[in-house]
């Protein structure tokens, strides 16, 4: 089974002043939480869509999937955790007591605020696991990255070559029998060290394969992201 | 639902639209799997058309000849996985007289509105054709193929049925392609195609006769011709055809032109001959070349032989590399659309 999850758990608080979680708001014409689902349902390899929600917001997230998506059957909303992590390990768990853990499971982890994901994008994550146990979405970074000293004295330590960098996106997806493997086998220092789940491949000296993401799979953090991101969404208009 | 649209913006400049797709009522999802690029694609990535039309038109995704799968049907009834041929010329009314394809009301796909670069394209359900027993990869040759069938399905309306040899000045895409739906067609007739590039006639070995254009042909004589030359050398075609045309013979005429073409009216007045005009295809002229294809494996192979290239497209530079190919292979240049 291929499964994808969609984490929707975060308040938002990156916001601003905004009376919803951002993954509700409005983009062109529908809640971007919903574009991003559509996105996942039109792919015909997955089986089931997970949404991972905060557990005030699990029944407005089924209210919009009766609203806006025609045949919802194979979306399930769950309660997701408090962090990333433990949202992530939320669907596992689901998926384990719901429909056991099989050996070539597949889950495909993505940010609900990330709706610009494109088809491509998710075949590339399936035909990734062929080669690795895990997949990370990235583009090149075209901005020069700088490390700093750690002790806080505000100098740069060193600038690695931009040749080797790449920023982060989603999704990011895993054998789900080997992630849940290295999960159990990780210790609570190395737990709270977690800020995306393909770190957990990398700390168990695990191959996570880099798939091409999209300039324009942004992730919609703030309002100027919105603001950008309703800019260019395009009508059809007569074309 | 978001999608992306691949959309040329200026010559040689491709960028991805992203769109907030409405489905119409009819409407269904197809993720495209083949693309193939025509000469009118070329003209607009190159921006060799006038400024006016490419100012008019773009940015625009290029690309009507596709072939792809239904990804979804908000009715259920076309089920997921479904290959089609998508037909690009896109009718708002019908008309007891006149073809689809010549309605001025009709729009066209990668002609003024979107063709089909793009990661999925929302379409009306009947502007498909489920096929099965085509491979992909010359599936997506379909397009192509109606251009030939509309102008046989004229030719055979209105021209006399003395046809006992059939001229046909190309040795392009479109020449090829009605070489080889007249040949199926007209098995009896004598078939001679006439080229400027020895290379290219090479391919068209089913044909009875070729010729170069610059050979002494004076001594044949043709009961009908199709020209599918346009351009600067329409001209010269259509004049050469004038000369070798038997009187009271149809000459179809399928090559676009930029400029007006000065062509001998003295000799077609004498000869009392039929010029007619072809242009495009419709949903008919689609499934008689569904049917033809599935029915026949000789016919495939033949016409799978014109595709010069095929490019895998994961990235925009991706379709910049088949759009620079196009420019220097001899016949097609097809895109396995992974994007």
């Amino acid at each position: 089974m291929i499964y994808a999850e969609i984490l929707a758990a975060g308040a938002g608080a990156r916001m601003g002043n905004t009376e919803l979680p951002k993954q509700f708001m409005k983009l062109g014409s529908k809640p971007i939480i919903i574009h991003t689902i559509e996105q996942f349902l039109l792919n015909d390899r997955i089986d089931k869509i997970l949404v991972c929600t905060s557990q005030d917001w699990t029944s407005y997230m089924e209210d919009l999937l009766k609203k806006y998506i025609k045949d919802s059957s194979n979306v399930i909303v769950i309660e997701g955790g408090a962090t990333r992590d433990e949202t992530v390990m939320c669907g596992c768990k689901y998926i384990k007591e719901n429909f056991g853990i099989h050996k070539n499971d597949i889950i495909i982890t993505h940010d609900a605020v990330r709706p610009f994901i494109t088809q491509r994008i998710i075949d590339d994550n399936i035909a990734g696991l062929k080669e690795a146990d895990a997949v990370d979405t990235c583009i090149p970074t075209t901005d020069t990255i700088i490390e700093v000293y750690h002790d806080g004295s505000g100098y740069i330590k060193t600038i690695p070559n931009r040749k080797f960098l790449f920023n982060g996106q989603t999704p990011q997806s895993f054998k789900l029998d080997v992630l849940m493997k290295l999960h159990n086998e990780l210790s609570e220092n190395e737990k709270n060290t977690l800020t995306d789940a393909c770190k957990i491949f990398v700390l168990k000296d695990q191959k996570v394969k880099v798939v091409m993401g999209e300039t324009f799979n942004i992730k919609i953090t703030t309002m100027f992201d919105l603001e950008l991101a309703n800019a260019i969404l395009l009508e059809r208009g007569n074309k | 639902m978001i999608n992306q649209s691949y959309r040329l913006t200026s010559p040689r400049v491709i960028k991805a639209e992203l769109i907030d797709e409405k489905l119409k009522p009819n409407d269904i999802i197809v993720r495209p799997k083949y693309l193939s690029i025509c000469a009118a694609d070329m003209r607009y990535y190159t921006g060799n058309r006038d400024k006016n039309a490419l100012k008019k038109k773009l940015p625009m995704a290029l690309i009507h000849e596709a072939v792809g799968q239904v990804i979804y049907d908000p009715k259920g009834k076309i089920q997921k996985g479904t290959k089609v041929v998508l037909i690009p010329n896109t009718p708002i009314e019908k008309d007891e007289i006149v073809k689809e394809n010549y309605l001025r009301s009709s729009s066209f796909k990668s002609s003024g509105i979107d063709g089909f670069m793009q990661s999925v394209v929302c379409i009306d359900r009947n502007r498909v054709i489920p096929y099965e027993n085509i491979e992909e990869r010359t599936a997506v040759l379909l397009e192509l193929m109606s251009v030939g069938m509309n102008a046989i399905d004229k030719f055979e309306k209105i021209s006399h049925k003395r046809r006992d040899v059939i001229g046909l000045w190309g040795d392009g895409n479109v020449g090829y392609a009605l070489a080889v739906l007249l040949k199926k067609i007209y098995p009896d007739s004598k078939l001679i195609v006439f080229g400027a590039i020895k290379e290219k006639l090479d391919y068209f070995s089913f044909a009875d006769e070729t010729y170069l254009v610059s050979d002494d042909v004076s001594d044949i004589k043709i009961d009908h011709a199709f020209e599918c030359v346009g351009g600067r050398y329409s001209e010269d075609a259509i004049n050469q055809i004038i000369d070798l045309i038997n009187p009271e013979g149809t000459i179809s005429l399928m090559g676009v032109s930029e400029n007006h073409v000065p062509i001998n009216t003295r000799m077609i007045l004498e000869k009392g001959l039929t010029l007619v005009g072809n242009s495009r295809s419709g949903y008919e002229d689609f499934k008689k070349c569904v049917d033809l294809l599935e029915n026949n494996k000789k016919v495939a192979r033949t016409m799978s032989k014109i595709i010069s290239d095929e490019v895998v497209v994961h990235t925009i530079q991706d379709m910049k590399n088949a759009f620079d190919k196009d420019s220097n292979n001899a016949f097609k240049t097809i895109m396995k659309w992974e994007i």
